[in-house]
C-alpha cells in the first residue's frame, strides 16, 4: 500500500486524444518527494533544451504535494510547472484552494499534459473516468464563469475546476490559471492556452492512506488549533488595515517612484470602510484554519478574492486608490491575469507613451487619465490587439520589439521576468543573492525564513533566538544575535541565509505546504508552524518514509540543483544572475561579484553557476552530470573533491 | 397509537454560516474518524458532513447527514438571503437519491451522522476552531411510540411501494367496501 500518495499519474496527450493512467514510480518519491520536485524530474527527462515552449512537446504538469490529502494542515498548494515562453526557463507556479487534494482523492499524484488540442477542450476527470471534452462554447468566457458553467453542465457541484480566461486563450505571457479565488501565475496560463486546454474539472472519492494515523492525527489536531490562534502564520494583511508597508516602501507606476509618506490615518479609515462595505467574508484553502483571502463583491463585477499584495498592484501601477483595484480585479480575474506582472506591463506602456516612444499611432484615442489608460491597455493586451500583441509578451520582450529606446524602460526584470517593484537605497547582500540566483522569478517564492531586519537591542535579539525553534543550525542564532545593521552581513552569512530561505520553499513546493504557514512567514517574527525541525517527522508519519532533517535537507539540495540543471541546460548562466540595476541606489560591483563567487562555491557550482559533477553525483543526479559532460556544459575539469565541500551539503552549512 | 411524550436532552450541531472559511476540515476529520482503523485514511466523500459551496454566490453551508429518504422530495424552492440565492437542498441533510452526498463511495449505502458518540465532541466540531460548528444541547420533546404489528407491516408496504401507492390502494379498497 502507498501512503499519502495516490500512486498514479494521469498522462494526457491532447494531440492524439490519448489518456493513460500510469503507475507513479515510488523511487521518485524517495528522491524528490513530489510537487515541484517530481515535476522537475519529469521535465528534465522529457522536455529537452531543444523543445520550444510553444512546441506540442512542452509539458504542462499539475502536481500535488506529497502531503495533499493527508490531515497535515495547510498542505493544499497545487504546483504547476512547464517551460515558460517568457523566460525560456522552468516555470514554477502554485495555487491554493482545493484542487490538489481533489486530484489525490481522484487517484492521481499529477496530471501530465502533452501535445496540443486542435480546438479548445476541457478535461473532465471523475476518478477513473477521464474525458477530453469540447470547450468551444466556453471560448472567451471568464475563468470563474467557466468553472461555474462546467460544474453546471456536468451536474457536479463538488467538482474542482482550474481554468484559464481570455488572457490564457490568447497566449498572453502573464496569463494565470485560476481556481476559486486562487491563481497560478508566472508562465503557466499561456501554455495551458497554447495547448488549447480551457479547463480541468476534477472530482474524486478515493481514500488517501496514512502510515502512522494515530500520532499524525494527534499532532495535526493540535497544530490546527495553534495555527488558528497564532498571528505567526497566515496572511496578517488580510486583517491588518495598515498597509503602509507596501504603499510607502514599494515603487509606484512602472516600478518607478516611492511615495514615502503616502499612508495616512484618513486614508486607512477610508479604505477600511471601502473594504468592509464590500467584503462578503474571508476564506481559506483546503484544511487550513486561516482566512487569508478577502472575498469582495463590487458593484457591476463578478465576485472576486484577493490576498496580500495582490490588492495593491493595479492601483499602485496606475497611481490610483484601492477602489481602482476593486474595479479592475474582478475583471482581471475573469480574464485570468497575474496581478503581479500584468500591472507592470500596463505601467510600462504608459511610461513609453509619456516618453514619446509609443505614440498616438500605437495607442489611438489613448485616454488622459492613468486609470482609464490601464483599462484601455488591459483590453488591448488580453485580446492581443494592436500594441497589445507586443505588450502581451511581457516587459522584456515588448521593450525589444518596440525598440527606439524602449529597452531603457525595462528596468525591473530579472531573467526576463517582472520583479516585485522594490527600489531601495543600500545594497542588501542576502537579497542580492536571492534575486540574482533564484529561479522562482519572484522574491516572495525565495525569501522567508531569516528575518528581513535586525532587532534594535541585544536583549530583544536574545529573547527572539530563545524562542526560535525553526533554525536548521545554531549558527543562525549567532548570526542574528550579532546582526545590527540590515546591510551589514558577511558573505558567509548571506550564503547561509539564502540557502535556508530557498530550502524551505523547495520543501514546501515538494510537499504542497502553503508558504504562509511555512517558508514565507518565519521572517516576520520567527514563530512559524512548519520548519526543518518538524517537517521530517510529519512526512514520516504521513508517508511511512524514514526521513530525518539531514535527509530532507539533501532532498532540497537535489531538487534545487535539478531545477538549476534544467535551466542551465536551457542556457542560464552567471550573466543572467543580475537583480535590476536600480533595485538599490548604491551598488558595489566588485563586492557583488565576490559575493556571487562565494555563493556559487558554497553551492558547489562553477563560477558560471553550473552545478559541478561532484555536487550532482553526490546528490544522485549522475544522469545530469553525464548529460552536462556529453553536451560540453561541463568539461570534467571543474575541481576535485575537498573536505570543505563535504560540510557544505549538511543542513545550512556555509 | 399515540405514545407518551417525553423530554430528552439531544446533542446537535449549530452552524454559523458566517464563520465558515471553506477549509472543509470538517469533512476531512469526519472521514478520518470513521475510517478503520481510526484516522488511517482520508476521503471527504465518506464524510457525514459536507460543505455545500458556491464561490461565485459566496455560499458555504456545512450540512450534516440526517435521515435516509428513498425518494426525492419536492423541495426545489430557492431562498434569497442577503442577496445570495440558496436552494433548499443547500440546507438539507437528508440522504436523498437526487444528489450524491452522504453515500458510501464503494457501496452507495447511506452515511448517517452519529455525532461521534465516544468523543467529547464530534470530530467535525473539533476540527473547526473558527467556530462555524458548535455543539448544542437542546431539549426535545420525543414521542415514544411503540410500533404495533400493523404499523410494521404498513411500513414495509410503504417502503416497497411508496406512500402514495399504499394510500391510493387503501382509498380504493375503502371505496369498494
Amino acid at each position: 500500500m502507498r501512503y499519502a500518495e495516490a500512486g498514479y499519474n494521469l498522462e494526457i496527450d491532447l494531440s492524439r486524444g490519448n489518456i493513460e493512467r500510469v503507475e507513479a514510480d515510488p523511487n521518485l518519491t524517495k528522491l524528490y518527494l513530489g510537487g515541484q520536485g517530481v515535476n522537475a524530474k519529469i521535465i528534465w527527462d522529457r522536455v529537452g533544451p531543444e523543445v520550444d515552449p510553444f512546441s506540442p512537446d512542452n509539458l504542462l504538469i499539475f502536481g500535488t504535494g506529497l502531503l495533499h490529502g493527508t490531515p497535515v494542515i495547510g498542505a493544499n498548494r497545487t504546483v504547476v510547472n512547464t517551460i515558460s515562453p517568457q523566460t525560456g526557463l522552468f516555470a514554477h507556479s502554485m495555487m491554493g484552494g482545493w484542487f490538489g487534494p481533489e486530484m489525490k482523492f481522484a487517484g492521481y499524484d499529477r496530471i501530465i499534459i502533452n501535445g496540443k488540442a486542435s480546438d479548445l477542450v476541457y478535461l473532465w476527470i471523475n476518478n477513473d473516468k477521464v474525458e477530453i471534452r469540447d470547450a468551444s462554447h466556453l471560448r472567451g468566457k471568464g475563468a470563474t464563469e467557466t468553472a461555474a458553467l462546467i460544474k453546471e453542465e456536468l451536474k457536479e457541484p463538488n467538482a474542482q475546476v482550474a481554468a484559464i480566461g481570455l488572457a490564457g486563450e490568447n497566449r498572453v505571457y502573464t496569463a494565470s490559471i485560476e481556481h476559486g479565488w486562487s491563481s497560478a501565475a508566472r508562465g503557466v496560463g499561456v501554455i495551458m492556452g497554447d495547448k488549447r486546454l480551457k479547463a480541468i474539472a476534477i472530482r474524486g472519492n478515493k481514500d488517501i492512506n496514512i502510515a502512522q494515523p494515530a500520532e499524525l492525527w494527534e499532532i495535526t489536531m493540535r497544530m490546527r488549533k495553534e495555527m488558528h490562534d497564532s498571528d505567526g502564520v497566515g496572511d496578517w494583511m488580510a486583517v491588518d488595515e495598515d498597509d503602509s508597508f507596501h504603499h510607502n516602501n514599494f515603487a509606484w507606476g512602472n516600478a518607478r517612484s516611492r511615495l514615502k509618506d503616502y499612508w495616512s490615518e484618513e486614508l486607512e479609515e477610508r479604505w477600511r470602510n471601502l473594504k468592509y462595505d464590500h467584503m462578503d467574508r474571508q476564506i481559506g484553502c483546503y484544511n487550513c484554519p486561516k482566512k487569508c483571502i478577502n472575498v469582495i463583491s463590487y458593484p457591476g463585477r463578478k465576485r472576486f478574492g484577493y490576498k496580500c499584495y495582490g490588492k495593491d498592484t493595479y492601483h499602485m501601477g496606475a497611481f490610483k486608490e484601492l477602489d481602482f483595484s476593486y474595479e479592475i480585479l474582478g475583471v482581471a480575474q475573469e480574464y485570468g491575469f497575474d496581478s503581479y506582472s500584468t500591472p507592470q506591463i500596463l505601467a510600462f506602456a504608459v511610461e513609453l507613451y509619456e516618453a514619446g516612444i509609443l505614440t498616438e499611432k500605437d495607442l489611438p484615442d489613448f485616454p488622459a487619465d492613468s486609470g482609464e489608460r490601464f483599462w484601455y491597455l488591459l483590453e488591448k493586451v488580453v485580446r492581443r490587439e494592436g500594441i497589445g500583441d507586443v505588450l502581451a509578451n511581457g516587459v522584456y520582450w515588448a521593450a525589444r520589439q518596440i525598440g527606439n529606446g524602449a529597452e531603457e524602460y525595462d528596468h525591473n526584470t530579472t531573467k526576463k521576468f517582472e520583479q516585485v517593484p522594490i527600489k531601495l537605497g543600500k545594497l542588501n547582500p542576502p537579497y542580492f543573492l536571492m534575486i540574482a540566483t533564484g529561479e522562482k522569478m519572484n522574491i516572495t517564492q525565495i525569501e522567508g525564513s531569516f528575518p528581513q531586519d535586525p532587532l534594535p537591542t541585544r536583549e530583544e535579539r536574545e529573547a527572539f533566538v530563545n524562542n526560535w525553534v525553526a533554525v536548521p543550525n545554531e549558527k543562525f542564532k549567532q548570526y542574528f544575535l550579532n546582526w545590527e545593521k540590515r546591510s551589514d552581513v558577511t558573505n558567509e552569512m548571506s550564503c547561509a541565509i539564502t540557502d535556508w530561505n530557498e530550502a524551505m520553499h523547495y520543501i514546501d513546493d515538494a510537499i504542497g505546504l502553503c508558504a504562509f504557514v511555512s517558508s514565507f512567514r518565519g521572517q516576520f517574527g520567527g514563530g512559524i508552524a512548519y520548519h526543518i525541525n518538524n517537517i521530517p517527522h510529519i512526512i514520516s508519519l504521513a508517508t511511512g518514509m524514514d526521513l530525518d532533517k539531514d535527509g530532507l535537507w539533501e532532498i532540497f539540495q537535489r531538487n534545487r540543483n535539478l531545477v538549476r540543471a534544467i535551466n542551465v541546460r536551457r542556457g542560464l548562466r552567471r550573466a543572467d544572475e543580475k537583480p535590476p540595476e536600480d533595485h538599490w541606489a548604491v551598488r558595489d560591483h566588485e563586492f557583488e561579484q565576490k559575493l556571487l563567487d562565494d555563493y556559487y562555491e558554497f553551492k558547489g557550482w562553477t563560477m558560471d553557476g553550473i552545478p559541478t559533477s561532484e555536487t550532482l553525483d553526490k546528490l544522485g543526479l549522475n544522469y545530469v552530470s553525464e548529460d552536462f559532460l556529453q553536451r560540453g556544459i561541463l568539461t570534467g575539469k571543474e575541481g576535485t573533491p575537498s573536505a570543505e565541500k563535504d560540510v557544505e551539503l549538511e543542513s545550512g552549512g556555509c | 397509537m399515540k405514545g407518551e411524550q417525553q423530554n430528552k436532552k439531544v446533542k446537535t450541531i449549530k452552524v454559523d454560516l458566517d464563520k465558515c472559511n471553506a477549509c472543509r476540515a470538517c469533512e476531512m476529520a469526519c472521514s478520518a474518524y470513521h475510517a478503520s482503523p481510526k484516522y488511517s485514511s482520508i476521503n471527504p466523500a465518506r464524510s457525514r458532513i459536507r460543505v455545500v459551496m458556491d464561490l461565485l454566490n459566496d455560499e458555504f453551508v456545512p450540512i450534516r447527514s440526517c435521515d435516509y429518504s428513498k425518494a426525492g422530495c419536492d423541495g426545489r424552492r430557492t431562498y434569497a438571503i442577503n442577496g445570495k440565492e440558496y436552494s433548499e437542498c443547500s440546507f438539507c441533510g437528508t440522504i436523498c437519491p437526487t444528489r450524491d452526498l452522504f453515500k458510501e463511495p464503494d457501496s452507495g449505502l447511506p452515511l448517517k451522522c452519529d455525532m461521534c458518540e465516544d468523543e467529547k465532541e464530534p470530530l467535525c466540531v473539533q476540527a473547526c476552531p473558527g467556530g462555524a460548528l458548535i455543539v448544542e444541547e437542546i431539549e426535545e420533546g420525543i414521542e415514544q411510540v411503540k410500533p404495533g404489528e400493523m404499523e410494521i407491516g404498513m411500513r414495509s408496504l410503504i417502503d416497497k411501494y411508496g406512500m402514495q401507492k399504499v394510500a391510493d390502494t387503501l382509498a380504493r379498497m375503502k371505496k369498494k367496501s
